[in-house]
């Protein structure tokens, strides 16, 4: 009976504050369908991790480690980056690259929508975190969740929980983030530019060689990220060979569901109270707010340097479904340029850009352990 | 606040956006000459080509 009274009066004030932060995830996941299939997860984990004298986690009882499954998870499926790595192979066998391939100059938003990260990087120091640290928070603004575990990891961060709250919170918040940010910076003049699209042939030879190409290309200039851009290639050639759909639908399903189920759930190991609630969390919970306005800023803004010198003009907007929050952003564009004018029709552009963002919000994390590795 | 750790992320913004641009650039030049070796329109061509030579070819002299 003693026991029991002594577990419960080991519960602080810390321990309650995460159990709300979790209750919160929850809330966000199943009311406000939030990234659900991360946050829900999530939430639940940071409240199973703090408990007081949690089993789920690694305790010393009586001079004896005793190893919590949820340090094990980590142990085995984040520190050593193989589930990020796995669940990009079912991504890249979710992501039609056609838009992009038919159209392959809107690749170029993908590039300039990765400066929210760069920026970031620059804001971190500022505030005083380490290089390491303050890559790896920069990375939020990759808007992509696997290539922010995969860096922050690769950096031994310790503040990997409040990076991935953060990457996993803003991208469900694209559509709230995004339209200020483009509103604030477009005028509706521009936003009512319409683009003809004009669907090109793609043959299923170029679709079948374009991951290889991608691969060998980053691999080349940036060697650290080749297994993330390769495990992405690899589930895309898997789907477009045409000889392994049972594969490429597994990897897109089973594969991608089993692995998110346990990515989650693995995260909450860095949600303990101690390693969770500083003032740092809350400056990585902006800076990441941060990293998706400059990310938007920069794609627009570059769009609108691009139509100082075209004939056409570009939709600045498609400027901002450069980043990689797939589907979100290409929706938000296509919503934005139909509020301006009910007969624009965007989303075969903005998904374009938008598919180009998850190539080069790697692209940037390769870079990014390349800078710093 | 570390200056040197500002000035370095400074350059690392410089460097990080042309590499990204520089990578980018490579994909699409080559995704653009990919389109334009398997496209449709060139193999239709080459046949037509191939076609005509060997209609050439089986002319009586």
């Amino acid at each position: 009976m003693e026991a029991l009274y002594e577990n419960l009066l080991q519960i602080n004030v810390k321990l309650l504050i995460m159990w709300v932060i979790g209750g919160v995830l929850i809330f966000l996941a199943i009311k406000k369908q939030m990234e659900p299939t991360l946050l829900l997860p999530m939430g639940f984990g940071a409240i199973l991790v703090n408990l007081p004298n949690s089993g789920a986690i690694t305790q010393v009882q009586e001079g004896l480690e005793e190893i919590g499954v949820i340090d094990l998870l980590f142990n085995s499926g984040i520190a050593n980056e193989l589930f990020p790595l796995l669940l990009f192979i079912g991504i890249g066998a979710m992501i039609d690259f056609g838009p992009l391939l038919s159209n392959p100059k809107l690749m170029i938003f993908g590039a300039a929508a990765q400066f929210g990260i760069f920026f970031t990087l620059f804001l971190a120091t500022v505030f005083g975190f380490e290089l390491k640290d303050a890559a790896s928070i920069a990375i939020i603004g990759a808007a992509d969740g696997p290539t922010s575990i995969f860096v922050a990891n690769f950096f031994k961060s310790n503040y990997i929980g409040a990076i991935i709250v953060a990457a996993y919170s803003y991208m469900a918040l694209v559509p709230i983030v995004q339209p200020p940010v483009i509103k604030a910076i477009t005028t509706k003049k521009e936003r009512r530019i319409r683009m003809k699209y004009s669907q090109g042939d793609v043959t299923k030879t170029t679709r079948i060689l374009f991951p290889i190409i991608v691969t060998i290309i980053t691999g080349l200039v940036a060697p650290r990220a080749v297994a993330l851009i390769g495990f992405l290639m690899f589930g895309n050639l898997i789907r477009e060979c045409g000889v392994l759909d049972s594969l490429s639908e597994t990897a897109q399903k089973v594969l991608a569901n089993l692995i998110t189920l346990l990515l989650g759930i693995t995260v909450a190991a860095k949600m303990q109270a101690d390693l969770f609630l500083n003032t740092q969390t809350l400056l990585i919970l902006a800076l990441g707010l941060i990293a998706f306005i400059f990310d938007t800023a920069g794609g627009v803004l570059f769009a609108k340097f691009l139509n100082l010198f075209l004939k056409n003009k570009i939709n600045p907007m498609i400027g901002a479904a450069g980043i990689s929050a797939f589907p979100m952003s290409a929706r938000v564009v296509n919503k934005l340029g139909l509020e301006a004018d009910n007969q624009n029709f965007l989303l075969m552009h903005s998904i374009g850009a938008n598919v180009s963002g998850q190539i080069a919000s790697v692209i940037a994390g390769g870079l990014i352990l390349n800078f710093f590795g | 606040m570390n200056t040197e750790n500002i000035l370095t992320s400074l350059s690392v913004m410089g460097k990080g956006m042309l590499g990204i641009f520089i990578v980018t650039g490579v994909i699409i030049l080559s995704v653009i000459a990919l389109n334009k070796i398997t496209s449709p329109k060139r193999k239709i061509a080459k046949k037509e080509n191939d076609d005509n030579e060997n209609a050439d070819n089986d002319k009586p002299e």
